[in-house]
This record gives C-alpha cells, structure tokens and sequence, in this order.
C-alpha cells in the first residue's frame, strides 16, 4: 500500500516514539540528539560571510515568482482597449483605471462578483474552518490515545491520499446528486471538511507539542477529555490550528475542479469559477470580452490570501518547521 | 479515567480516542471511502441503450488498455512527470539550501516573496499566464514587436504547450515545495554543522554528506506530493483550453479525458474505469518513490 506521509524510520522523528507508532529504527540516525528544543530551531549563522552572487541568484527565482504579480497589478489599471494597446509590464499612458475597473468589477452583471466573493467567504468559512476542527480533533486523538482500530485508520487514510481527486470527483458527484446536494452549497462545503494533510500535520504536532505527563495530571484532577482538550492542549497546538487554517483555506479559495462539476447555478459559483467563467466570454459569440473585469477581479481574489499569509507568518512558519512536514 | 501510570508513553488501550477521531472519519467515509466503492462498483457496469445497466466485468478496463485517448494523455503527464517535477524540485532545493545557508542578504524577503504564488488559485495563476503568453497583447506580443522578431506561439504546438503549462505548475509550487525542504533543514541541529567544520568539511560537502541525508523524509513527500499533482493534471490545461483547442483537446490529459467522458459524454462508468487506474498507477509510483527513497538507511 502506498503511504506517502509516513513518519520514514530512520529520519528524525522526535515525539513520534511516544505515539505509539513504528520503533524500528528511532535510534539509528547518526546519534543524533532530538531536535525538540527551541535551540535546535534557530538558524545557524556564526560568523557567515553574506555572498552577494547567491543573493543575486536567488533573487531572480524571487523576480520569477513576482512578475506575475506585478504584472497583475499593474494591469488592473487598465482600460479593456489600454490591456491590448499598451506595454504588458508598464501603465497605460494618462489612462488610470483602477477605480473604474474596481467599480465595474462590483457592479457588473448586477453584482453577481460580490455574490461570488460571499460565496467564497461561506465555503472557506465552514470549508476549511470544519476540516480545520475535525482534523485538530483527529489528529490529537490519534496522537495522544490508544484505541483499537487506531492503526487502521492511519493505514486507511494515508492510503486515500494517493487515490487521484478525479476518481473521486465523478463518484462523488453522482452520490450527491441522488441524495440531491449538487448545485447546493454542502456539495463544496462537505468534501472540504476532509483534510488529510491537516490530520497528518496537527496529528505530527500534537505528538510533540503536548507532554503526556500534562494530560495525566489533568485526568487525575478528573477533567474529562474534551475539557482537558479545550484547556490544556488546544492553547499549546494553537501555532499547528493556524498553519493547518491557513493551508486549508488556500485549498478551499482556490478549489476549482470540485465547485466545477457540482454547481450549475452561477449565484452558487465561487469566485475561481466565476472568473473563469467572466474570461471564457469573450469566446462565446455576441458577448463582449472583459478582460480588465477579469484581471481586476483576479487581484480581489488572491489579496485576501496574500495578506493573510503575510500577517500571520510567525504562526505558520513555526507551525510548519515544529512538526509538520519535516519527517 | 485516572488511574497510576508508571510510564507515560504507555497508555491504557480505551475506545476514548474514537471521540476526537469519529467525526473526522465520518465526513472520510462519506467523501472518501464510499466514492472509491462506488467507482469501483461503476467501473464494472456499463449503461446501454437497450438492456439499460448490465454487469460487464472487466470489460471497460479492457477497453481502457487499448484506448489510445487514455494512453497519450497518459504519455503527456508521464512526460509532464520526469521533465517538470525534476526542475521544479531542484530548484526548490537550491533555494532553500541558499536560504538555509545564511549568507543570503534579505533572506526572509526570499522565504516570503517565492512562496507567495502557492496562496495564488490555479485559475488566477494560469489566466495570468495565459494572457501574457498571448501573441498578439500578451508579453509574447510585447517582445515580438519591441525587438521586431517572431517568438513561437508559447501554446501553439503539443511540446511548447506541454512545456508553457509546465511553467505555469512550476511557478505555482516551486516556493510550496522550497518552504517544505526549508522546514526540513531548519530542524537539523547546529552542532552537526560544527563537528563537520571542524573535521574541515566545506560548504558543498556539508550539503550532501549532513543536509540532503537529514531531509530525505521531505524530499520523498515532495516527491510524491508531485507525483500525484502531475498525474492528476486538469486546471491549468483546461483553463488554457479556450486559447489552444486544436492542441489542448479534451482528452491531452487522463483527468481532462475523464472529466469530459463523464460530464459530455454521459459515460459515467468508462471515466469511472479511467479514473481508477490512473489512481492504481499514482499508488504504485508513489509506493515505488518510497522504497526507493528510504531504502538505504
């Protein structure tokens, strides 16, 4: 069976050992001491000389990655006729259309883009919120408990993540349509509440992030688990909770194929859809293109996730190195 | 619950877990594990038009073998697989390693900055790509006319199109992918670091003999991570199909084909058959990477 986010024996697996899973080979990777300490994290920089050449280097992947951006920027000033007569990376000569683009972006087919966006809001609210709360509790479940079936449900889960989301799609679609959910907001929301990487990552970190002896103190003060869930453990997973939000918002904003195939109704589109929709107009006949709509509302798309990624860095940049993906 | 524990990585075997875990796997079980026996189910049938749903066997996966739709576009994202996933990965690697390495001046405007596309939907990323690989207004167009010379239209035939879109998949993940290694290496204690310098190991030897070992478990993951991506190709080809439709036809990828064999073509059961050995040969790949990559130790 394939199981791609299996801990590796042999790689660093610190906390694993008290989870219960696979011994062999903890110990055989070079004596090396357990990177559970605060230490361990910091970057190592005594006495390194800045080269400027490999800042160059690396400043061109950094100028690949943003061009597309700026690109974006830029182009959202410009009229429909200044997108085909000017310059790809420079403004429109005296022609500054941001705020008409933004307002026609708003009003355009009666508003149908605040619809979307509200859409959007609802699907990522409960979407990734839902999946965000069910993998929490999965994972600190299959971290910090001992139950029967626990091994199966990492084998079976592991095991899904490597079934391709297309042989899932149409199944799926079929089955909500005959218990009637497609064209219904739960045909997007349900599937979204399922996240295995979410479960693998807070599953990784509440192993290491939660010290047993806490969780027996509080048992022996006869708290019961859920109590004891809420007030000891969620505080001390709350850096994994918003790495594991974040990356399942990104997921449930920029979810395509899935609204794709169960929604018929555009008041039900999310904001990907009904952008690729607003782009494909310009094909179909007797319709006008608007193009400047679709670059203005492709900016409104992405800033939400841009800025939440860029303010809550601390947060899923530790939650990612403390005990996700590292194994 | 309470009750003397001696060790505390032992722990009394109790069906207490179930409550935090249940929810999680109802919602799996419906999302997941019934979809995957429905297909199965699907793929055995076939629908006609006289006789209605009958029990076929093995029937549509013989079909399925000698369909030469499925197997080109199993041959474009094979291809897609070995050319793209390599660069992409590469490059990711170097720039963590040139992150990781502290020397870079204004390392986390570079940590940031190249992980910004992942926040990027598929569909903003290839609208924007798609218009400036436009001929005629696009980038393309703007370079052709300011140095007066015709570039190849970057969609205009299979190999560039497979190409652009390889691209587009590239400049989406490459900081995704860098930020995974970057974690990795963050938690490689220093003092390996220090024993190598003093047993005078340089730079590029610390590299390959200490960091690349240490992150073998995230390169696997990504990896595999990719390899899943790849043969799951369906957003950006489908995206950039109204620009293209003689080159990106509905079956240039098997998830493509599958979708438009189901959703155009009524054939719920044949695309059902597509799809579950596209997933059989994504497990087996994804098994294969596995082994390989954890078998020395």
């Amino acid at each position: 069976m394939a199981t791609p986010v299996q801990p590796h024996p042999g790689q660093s697996s610190s906390g694993q050992s008290s989870s219960g899973q696979s011994s062999s080979g903890q110990s055989s990777s070079s004596g090396r001491t357990k990177p559970t300490s605060r230490v361990a994290m910091k970057p190592y920089r005594r006495g390194r000389r800045r080269s400027t050449v490999l800042t160059l280097l690396t400043a061109l992947v950094a100028i690949y990655s943003l061009i597309p951006l700026i690109w974006l920027v830029i182009n959202a000033t410009k009229t429909q006729e200044g997108l085909l007569s000017s310059f790809g990376l420079w403004f429109d000569d005296g022609k500054f259309a941001l705020w008409s683009n933004l307002r026609q972006t708003f009003s355009y087919d009666d508003g149908v883009f605040v619809r979307w966006l509200g859409n959007t809001v609802l699907y990522v609210v409960v979407g990734a919120g839902g999946a965000t709360l069910l993998s929490t509790l999965a994972g600190y479940g299959l971290a910090k408990f001992n139950f029967p079936g626990r091994r199966a449900v990492f084998a079976v889960v592991i095991g899904a993540v490597a079934v391709p989301g297309t042989a899932l799609a149409v199944p799926t679609f079929l089955m909500f349509s005959k218990m009637g959910l497609t064209n219904t907001p739960w045909s997007v929301i349900i599937p979204s509440l399922v996240s295995p990487f979410g479960l693998y990552l807070m599953w990784t970190f509440s192993a290491q992030a939660i010290p047993d002896e806490m969780l027996e103190a509080a048992r022996m003060d006869g708290a019961g688990e859920f109590r004891t869930f809420f007030r000891i453990s969620v505080p001390l997973l709350s850096p994994g909770i918003v790495t594991a939000l974040l990356f399942n918002m990104v997921v449930t904003w920029n979810n395509y194929f899935l609204p794709l195939i169960m929604l018929k109704d555009p008041d039900w589109y999310p904001l990907t859809i009904g952008l690729n929709s607003w782009n494909e107009q310009a094909q179909t006949a007797g319709s006008e293109a608007v193009f400047n709509l679709v670059i203005t509302g492709s900016l409104l798309t992405i800033l939400p996730l841009l800025a939440a990624f860029l303010l809550l860095q601390r947060y899923w940049q530790s939650g990612l190195a403390a005990g996700s993906v590292k194994e | 619950m309470a009750e003397p524990i001696a060790a505390t990585t032992v722990r009394r075997r109790s069906w207490a877990g179930w409550k935090f875990v249940g929810p999680f796997m109802g919602v799996f079980a419906l999302v997941f594990l019934a979809p995957i026996a429905y297909s199965i189910y699907l793929s055995l049938f076939r629908n006609r038009l006289i006789g209605g749903n009958s029990f076929v066997g093995l029937d549509n996966y013989t079909q399925a073998i000698q369909d030469s739709v499925f197997w080109s576009g199993f041959g474009r994202v094979a291809l897609f697989l070995v050319v793209q996933v390599p660069i992409m990965l590469f490059l990711a690697l170097l720039v963590a390693l040139a992150i990781d390495s502290g020397r870079l001046y204004g390392k986390a405007f570079f940590r940031v900055a190249i992980f910004l596309p992942y926040a990027v939907p598929a569909v903003v990323a290839t609208l924007m790509w798609g218009f400036m690989y436009g001929t005629q207004f696009g980038l393309v167009g703007n370079i052709n006319e300011a140095l007066n010379i015709t570039l190849p239209n970057p969609l205009g035939s299979g190999n560039l199109a497979l190409a652009s879109i390889g691209n587009i998949v590239t400049w989406e993940f490459v900081g995704y992918n860098m930020l995974i290694f970057y974690s990795a290496l963050r938690v490689v204690p220093a003092s390996l670091y220090e024993s190598a310098e003093i047993d005078g190991a340089g730079p590029f030897r610390i590299i390959t003999a200490i960091k690349l070992p240490a992150i073998r478990g995230a390169l696997v993951i990504a990896t595999i991570f990719s390899v899943i991506g790849s043969f799951q190709l369906f957003n950006e080809p489908a995206i950039l199909r109204p620009l293209a439709r003689n080159v990106l036809t509905t079956g240039y990828t098997p998830n493509m084909y599958a979708y438009s064999l189901s959703f155009s073509g009524q054939q719920y059961n044949y695309a059902a058959t597509v799809a579950i050995i596209m997933g059989l040969i994504t497990m087996v790949i994804a098994y294969v990477v596995q082994l390989r990559g954890t078998k020395e130790n």
